[in-house]
């Protein structure tokens, strides 16, 4: 059984993203009472000392070459070579496209029990009790993990608030060596998307717009200058993307992205049962419908029955004035 | 190329979770269960990829009981004329199998694709009702394959693959591998199609092969409850919100009251 807790940051571009920031200052809190210190696992060039400010005490990393590309393979052998070296008791990263690829595997490799997306993490009688929705977020299951190391990838946002403790970190380099087969899915090329976008899964805001929206074009005139008058990230509902007004990506619900905002607006969606399982967890809920009858409203924050095509535009303008997204 | 394609049975988007007993779980009796939609697009890359002339055989792979047989025949009406869609489905059916964790299900499905000989394994990036999104990427590891998962792009040309998936932040990674190895599909990758009726009289007479653990020649102790190392302790269903307030007057003022609203009451802005 290992002991303490091993936190895999991701970054960006060398930056630890707000999620490694968050699960250190969370670790921070559950290794008081779990026993055990806090480090870091980076993989890529990034500022990993910076870390230390947050809690960890050293902080692994794999750089340079093949593990810049970002392949997962790389990833799985950095990380399992970061096990080794510290022998956690719990291993958390964020969920993300590329824990969602690496986590399981490396729980496989290590024949651990895994946790995925978790909203919560508590412990109870000195284990680690992990919540996390299912069923699209219709239900929660609270899981206790009994093998020697616990894996659990934490939705991003679930724990606001990181502030950082004033340590300092030692940094220390695997030294990996990775095989063939570490490589044998290679990411050969990373294409840079149109525009800035942040992903709708860590976004802090989303503006989402349903069917009545009614073509690309009004996404472009009434949803897409709101989210950005209120520095918001764009979604649609299922009925829109079908309809081709929106791309798959932008998608939440069910079958979409699950997104856990602090400000989700809804602009001329019902709240189908399997919209409300994407976005139920939002922390304030404003819902735009002409319908006064539509579910959403019951999930609302705030609702305004009204036209999103006259309420849109004016609280663009509204926003913009009071500059908001600045 | 021999595809083997996991599916599973989920409930319907549309059907409402409840929650009776905090130690049980939920009460599934009444859902209308469905092929679960991740599942679908898999099945579709497989079709597509036998229309090519790509696939030679594609086989359905589930981990389920014979209350899944119905969405099973589902799965195997998928095809049109002219090609079979898939040949037959193989249901993984023990005893011993009850109470497996992600990575015993990852166990079961592997053995099975190995004794069938299967060169890719296409799967959903994720089945609707656990969300946990672990089994085919476990699967991959426990078969020593690589995996790319939540693809949305795909080209396969003789045993070399190249896909695509969303990184985060709009960007794309493009990965390079070859066969042997384990495809998850995320929306867009294709756009499933509906059974047609010829599809589905053809599915009927289908053979759905029932295999146990000493048909996979698996050692049973690892998998099902015993060798599961996760288990939940308690359910619950979702924290009810508070109620919310509807915002009423001219939209200009309505407009104003939110911005004011979100800003100072919520502190969202």
């Amino acid at each position: 059984m290992g002991t303490g807790i091993l936190v895999v940051c991701e970054h960006e571009n060398g930056t630890p993203k707000k999620t490694a920031y968050e699960l250190l200052s969370k670790a921070r809190g559950l290794a008081q009472e779990l026993g055990g210190t806090v480090n870091a696992v980076v993989i890529g060039s990034s500022n990993a000392a910076d870390l230390g400010e947050y809690g960890a005490e050293t902080v692994y990393t794999a750089d340079g070459g093949d593990f810049t590309s970002g392949s997962s393979g790389a990833w799985v052998a950095a990380l399992q070579g970061a096990v080794a070296a510290s022998n956690p008791a719990v291993v958390l990263g964020a969920a993300s496209a590329k824990t969602r690829e690496v986590f399981p595997r490396l729980a496989a490799r290590l024949g651990a029990g895994m946790a995925s997306d978790c909203t919560d993490l508590s412990v109870d009688g000195g284990a680690l009790i992990a919540r996390r929705p299912m069923y699209a977020g219709k239900a929660f299951a609270d899981l206790k993990i009994t093998s020697d190391v616990a894996l659990c990838t934490v939705r991003p946002n679930s724990f606001p608030g990181a502030a950082p403790c004033g340590g300092s970190a030692v940094v220390t380099d695997l030294g990996v060596t990775l095989s063939e087969a570490d490589l044998a899915a290679k990411v050969i090329a990373v294409e840079e998307p149109k525009s800035e976008t942040i992903d709708l899964t860590e976004a802090g805001r989303i503006v989402s717009g349903g069917r009545p929206v009614d073509s690309s074009d009004n996404f472009d005139q009434i949803i897409r200058p709101l989210g950005a008058a209120l520095g918001a990230t764009v979604g649609a509902s299922r009925a829109a993307v079908d309809a081709g007004y929106a791309p798959h990506n932008e998608q939440v619900g069910q079958t979409g992205k699950v997104v856990n905002p602090s400000l989700y607006i809804a602009c001329a969606i019902s709240g189908a049962i399997q919209h409300l399982a994407g976005m139920r967890t939002s922390r304030v809920i404003v819902a735009i419908n002409k319908n006064p009858e539509a579910p959403i409203f019951q999930h609302a924050t705030y609702g305004i029955v009204g036209d999103i095509f006259e309420i849109c535009p004016l609280l663009t303008e509204e926003a913009k004035r009071q500059g908001i997204g600045a | 190329m021999k595809v083997g394609v996991c599916i599973k049975r989920v409930p319907g988007t549309d059907s409402r979770i409840n929650i009776g007993d905090a130690a049980q779980g939920p009460d599934l009796a009444d859902v209308s269960w469905e092929v679960n939609p991740y599942d679908s697009f898999a099945i579709e890359a497989a079709l597509q990829l036998q229309e090519a002339g790509t696939a030679t055989d594609v086989v359905v792979f589930t981990v389920c009981g014979a209350e899944g047989d119905a969405k099973i025949r589902d799965a195997l009406a998928m095809g049109k004329k002219g090609t079979s869609g898939a040949s037959k489905a193989v249901r993984l059916d023990d005893a011993a199998f009850a109470g497996s964790d992600s990575l015993g299900i990852a166990r079961i499905l592997a053995a099975a694709m190995k004794k069938e000989g299967v060169d890719i394994i296409l799967a959903g990036k994720q089945s609707i009702d656990g969300d946990s999104a672990q089994v085919p990427a476990m699967m991959a590891e426990v078969l020593g394959w690589p995996s790319v998962c939540e693809v949305t792009d795909l080209e396969i040309e003789g045993g070399a693959v190249k896909a695509w998936r969303q990184a985060g932040g709009g960007k794309r990674e493009v990965v390079s591998l070859s066969t042997p190895c384990v495809i998850t599909a995320d929306k867009g990758l294709n756009t499933p199609r509906y059974p047609t009726l010829p599809g589905i009289m053809m599915a009927k007479r289908k053979p759905i092969e029932v295999v146990d653990a000493a048909g996979l020649g698996l050692d049973a102790s690892t998998v099902g409850a015993a060798a599961s190392s996760v288990s939940v302790t308690k359910w619950s269903p979702p924290a009810a919100r508070p109620p919310g307030r509807i915002l009423e007057g001219e939209a200009a003022d309505v407009v104003s009251e939110l911005i004011t609203l979100l800003r100072d009451e919520a502190k969202v802005l």
